[in-house]
Parts: structure tokens; sequence; C-alpha cells
């Protein structure tokens, strides 16, 4: 790119290319932006606030995927379910678990067997039979209310001292099916020939959603009216963090002499699930964030080339000192990379700022690849960069004198 | 080029025409001869739209003529490139124009270590040697001030500095007093004077009679053809 020497015919005398240290093209990009300050913050303000846009998006994405990855670890994390592989599992279970460090609620889940009988919320002498309906019967332990953290609508749950009496818990759809909506009038069911007390209706649960449309008895009334042996699961609610260990420990409480009787399932980590949030969110607010830098850049190039053309006369001047074409194309792209780069400075602090305001006023925990706001300042520069190639070059091509006449 | 005058020349043209394209073309400068010997102290003038400043731009290398060629201190400017002639002009000739071109936002003494920018000057040297052009015009006490708040005359010295700082073959003004009052002017015009003792090559275009009747030549302009009444005397 550099000029050959030039040689004078008469003297022999040889003159050198011009040259723009790398120093000297630092100090007058610097000078250019600094002459006109507010011209320099309005010319970074669309980087600022594209930068600024991105990262914050990016931020938050992150930091409110991580808090959805929180939740279903949460919640996966405290479930432990324990079935026998053949045979039964004792009632007394709950009592056996609730010793364990580390179990928070735990109760025995059993589908009765009512040998087809059908419910009804009416007297028996129904000869229609058309209010009869097939519902499924839970037998529960009462620890099981809280391990499958159940909450109610109505009522209460049944307790160990009502083992043997025959009360029942309506899931919210068992309640719907047999219209049975208050319990203040302690209203009755009938299974086949069974009465039953109504004392509570669910208003949901977060584990075992068969519940949701099952009556619930006690498992002594079970065993009493149906003949039911032993529990078929075992639900644990256990501290967060504690699922593996208790999944460990449970068959051993439960079975000591033949733990390998039981079938444990301990929930995997939920890595996909993380991923895919993180990644629905992500792809949304990228494009957000892209988009505005889009816009910055525009306006880079926009303002660099009306402050390229108001500089004509200063493009002509330093033509006429010896200012090569490059020279002065290299000082309006620094001048514009370092406008990126500054924006993408000030854009990124504007980001962290934002994204540990939102965490905080959420309580969320903010999260921030660290790469992010290293690399904003520099995909800053390179918007910079880009926008000012075609403007800087353009006066360079100038005669300096058609640049000179336009006036300084 | 006859070999008896040619050492001596700084300036040499031949036949030099610039034509600006255009519906009908200008015709600016038309077969210009002239030659310009180191030291000569020389003034042109002319009407308006003569062609003075399409002479002079051509002369500093900041405009191409279209035909003829050009040599400037034995450079043969009319076959360089464009960085060649970069070259020749940011080592070689000094500019000061009408309107002074100074950098609003840069100093006194950064408008004048502007001409030292490009030239491979050691910028450990530039402040000196810009100190001392200030020192040569008048303004050493001015050298940390913006040019916008200078006098008319101030600013017209500090565009003088800026031209001397890099020692040029010749230093060439397109009326450069055509924006001052008549003492300004004078004290200008002595400065210049000053110069040309010094050995500086001059050439100034004018309106000014004043100006014109301190050169030792004066070349006339009129519609492209230049006069020069000493050519025939050579
Ligand atoms: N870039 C250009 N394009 C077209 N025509 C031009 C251009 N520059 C100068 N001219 C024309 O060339 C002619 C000579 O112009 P020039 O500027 O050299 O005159 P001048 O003698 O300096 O006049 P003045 O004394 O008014 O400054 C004029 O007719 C002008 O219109
Ligand atoms: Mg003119």
């Amino acid at each position: 790119m550099t000029a050959p020497e030039v040689t004078s015919a008469r003297t022999g005398e040889r003159l050198k290319p011009s040259r723009f240290s790398l120093k000297d093209l630092l100090g007058e990009a610097t000078a250019g932006v600094l002459a006109r300050p507010a011209r320099a913050i309005l010319t970074a303000l669309g980087t600022v606030l594209g930068v600024a846009a991105l990262v914050s998006t990016m931020g938050l994405a992150k930091t409110a995927g991580n808090q959805i990855v929180t939740r279903f670890d949460e919640l996966s994390a405290t479930d432990v379910k324990v079935t026998p592989n053949r045979g039964t599992l004792p009632f007394d279970s709950e009592n056996r678990l609730t010793r364990l460090n580390g179990v928070r609620a735990a109760g025995t889940v059993t589908e009765v067997d009512v040998k087809g009988a059908l419910t009804s919320s009416v007297p028996l002498n129904d000869p229609l039979g058309i209010n009869e309906l097939p519902i499924t019967v839970q037998a529960l332990s009462p620890g099981a209310f809280g391990a499958v953290r159940a909450s109610l609508r109505t009522g209460r749950f049944f307790d160990a001292s009502q083992d043997d009496l025959q009360v029942a818990v309506l899931g919210p759809g068992a309640a719907t099916d047999l219209r049975v909506n208050r319990v203040d009038q302690q209203p009755a069911i009938f299974i086949g020939d069974q009465t039953f007390v109504v004392i509570g209706i669910l208003k949901d649960v977060e584990r075992r959603s068969e519940l949701l449309d099952a009556i619930l008895i006690p498992n002594g009334v079970a065993k009493a009216l149906y003949g039911t042996a032993g529990a078929s699961s075992v639900q644990i609610d256990t501290d967060v963090g504690a699922a593996r260990l208790i999944g460990r420990q449970a068959p051993i409480a439960l079975a000591p002499n033949n733990p390998k009787r039981l079938a444990v399932e301990v929930p995997p980590q939920n890595e996909v699930v993380k991923t895919q949030v993180e990644g629905d969110v992500n792809a949304l607010f990228l494009l957000l964030g892209g988009v505005s830098l889009l816009i910055g850049a525009l306006g880079i190039a926009n303002v660099t080339l009306v402050s390229v053309l108001e500089r004509v006369g200063e493009i002509g001047l330093r033509r006429a000192v010896g200012a090569a074409r490059r020279h002065i194309a290299a000082q309006f792209l620094l001048e514009s990379t370092m406008l990126g780069f500054f924006g993408g400075l000030i854009g990124t602090t504007l980001a962290v700022i934002t994204i540990v305001a939102v965490a905080k006023a959420k309580s969320w925990v903010p999260v921030l690849d660290p790469w992010l706001p290293l690399a904003a300042p520099f995909a800053g520069a390179l918007i910079g960069l880009v926008s000012g190639v075609y403007p800087s070059w353009r006066p360079a091509s100038v005669e300096p004198i058609a640049a000179l006449r336009s006036g300084l | 080029m006859s070999v008896a005058e040619a050492p001596a020349s700084v300036v040499s043209l031949r036949q030099v025409g610039r034509t600006f394209d255009g519906d009908p073309p200008v015709e600016a400068l038309r077969s210009v001869d002239l030659e310009i010997r180191r030291g000569e102290y020389v003034s042109i003038v002319g009407p308006s739209g003569s062609g003075k400043s399409t002479l002079l731009n051509v002369l500093g290398l900041l405009d191409r003529p279209t035909h003829g060629t050009y040599e400037l201190d034995g450079f043969d400017v009319g076959s360089l490139s464009d960085a060649e002639r970069t070259a020749v002009r940011g080592q070689r000739i000094g500019f000061v124009f009408q309107a002074f071109h100074l950098l609003p936002h840069r100093t006194v003494l950064e408008n004048v270590m502007l001409s030292l920018l490009y030239n491979r000057t050691p910028s450990a040297d530039r402040k000196e040697r810009a100190e001392q052009a200030l020192d040569r015009v008048g303004l050493s006490h001015r050298l940390e001030f913006a040019p916008t708040t200078l006098s008319g005359g101030e600013r017209q010295r500090v565009a003088i500095a800026r031209a001397l700082v890099m020692r040029p073959a010749i230093l060439l003004g397109d009326e450069p007093t055509g924006n001052l009052d008549s003492v300004t002017t004078r004290s200008i015009l002595e400065l210049f004077d000053e110069l040309q003792a010094e050995g500086l090559t001059l050439i100034l275009i004018t309106h000014d009679l004043d100006v014109s009747g301190r050169a030792h030549r004066v070349v006339t302009m009129t519609d492209g053809v230049l006069s020069d009444p000493m050519a025939a005397v050579r």
C-alpha cells in the first residue's frame, strides 16, 4: 500500500512517501472524537442502546431461565416414590420413614379394589342408577397428604385417629362428579352399600395427579371393608437436595431384610428441560437485541457520514499538508470504531445494572455469562468499524482541492 | 527544457492546460509556460475568473493539469501517482489560504504541528519546530489559544507558521491578505518580505497593488492565458 520513493531527476534526491504512525493516528482520532463531545455521544447512542438491549435481554433470559430451572429442580429434588416389585408395603411405612433425617412428609397411596362398586351422593334407592358413577378409591395414610403436597379447597384431611372411621376426602374431579361442594353439613356419599362422610375437598396436588379424580379414604377402613392387605406405593417429600439420599435409605427402612424387593423412583435431573427453556427465551430476546443492534449500526453509519461531510474542509487541509487517502480513511474509521467501542462499553454497563435491578425486584439470582460484558465493547467496536467503512472512504477519494474548496 | 536555466528553476511549467468538464467545458488554463527560480517573489494578478486560483492549485499539487508538464524542485510531478504527489506536497509545498483553514477545535500549536504529522518528522521534534515557527511569526504568546479566539491577522500568522514549519521549497498564497484590513495586511506583507529575504520562494495571488508592488515579478492571468513580461528578457 505504501507508495514507492520519488526521485528528483535533477538532484537525484529521494522523497519518502507520507507516513501516519499508529501513535499519531490514535492521537488524531481521539482528538477528532473529543472535539465534539455531544456529537460523539449522539453518534454512539444507537450502539449504547443496541448493546444494552442485547446484553440485558441475554442476561435476563439467562436469569429468568435459571429461575424456571430452579423451580423445576426444587420440585424434582424433593420427590421420591417407592413401589414394591411384588407384594405390598406395610401400612405403617409412614412411621418408619418420618424417622429418617431429610424426610419432610411420607405416606402410603394405594388404589383400593372396590370390586366394581359404584358411587353416588344420594341414598341407595335410585332405581335408574343415573347418579351412580365408577370413581376410583384410593387409600391414604394421613402423611400422604403432605407428601403429595395436597392443598384443601374446604374441610380438612383425615388424621391417624380417624383411621377406622368411614370418612372421605374428595379430589376436585370427584367432587364435581358427585356434586359435592361443601362439607359443613357433613354430606354423605355411598360406595356400593357403604356410607362415607365427606370431611374435605382438595384444591390441588403437586404430585400424584391421579388423586384429583379419586375418593380418598383411610387405610384402616380400606383394609376392613375391602380387604386391602398393604400399600401399593409410598410417596415421600424430602428436604431440598435430599431426594437421592432418601432414595437409597427408604428401601432399607421399609424392607430391611430384602430392600431389593422395592423399586425407587427419583426423577432425573432436568437438564433437558433447562436447556430447552433457556433456548426458547434466548431466541426471542436475541432477535430483539439483534434488531436494536442493527439500528445502532445504521445510526453510527449515518452520523459518521454526516460528520465526514461536515469535515470535508479538514480533510482537504490534511491532504494539503501531506495526508494520503488511506491516512484520512484510517482516521475516520478509527474514530467510528472508538465510538462503537465506548458505545458498547456504556451499553453493557447499563445492561448489567438493568439485569441486577430486575433480578433484585423479582428476588431472582442475577445470572450472566462472564464473557458477555467483556465481549460487548468489542462487538460495539466491530459495529463502528463496519458502519464506518463506507463513510470513511468516500471523502478520501476526492481531489484535495475539491475538499478544500468546501471550506473550513 | 533548456540545460542553461533548468538548475535554477524550482517551478517549471510547460504548456500546462486545465479544462474543467462541463457544458460547455471551461478552459481555466491555456498553454501556460512559467519558470520560477529559487528565492523569487512572484505575484499573480488578473481579473476575477481569469484562472489564478486554478494555476496556484496546479502549482500546489492540489489539482492535476489536463495537459502539459510540471517539474517541481526537479520532480516530474505530472507523471506521479496520487500517493507520490501527496508525498511531494507534504514535504515541499506550504499553503496559505485566504480563509486561513485552521482546525477550530485544536490549539494554535497543534494547528502548526499538523504540517509535520504526515511527513516523517519525529514526534519528539515537532513541538519545538512548531514553537520556533510561531516565534518566527511573532505568536509565541498564543501557543495554547484556540484559533477562534484570535484576530484575523493572528490567524493568518498561524497559517503562515503552519506553512513554514515544514520548510517548503515554495510557499503558495491565494489572496492571503484578502480577509484582512490594511494595517494587518501591511504587517503580514512585511513578514513575507522578511521570509523572502531569508531565501524562501514565494508565489502569491493578489488583487492588492500594495502586495504586487513588493513582489520582484508580477505575472498576469487573462482568460486562462499567462503573460509574463520577464519571459522575453530571459
Ligand atoms: N471545479 C471547477 N469546475 C468547473 N469550473 C471551474 C472549477 N474551478 C474553477 N472553475 C472555473 O475556472 C475559471 C477560473 O477560476 P479561478 O478560480 O481560477 O479564477 P480566479 O482567477 O481565481 O478568480 P478570483 O479572482 O475570483 O478568485 C472560472 O471561470 C471558474 O468558473
Ligand atoms: Mg481565486
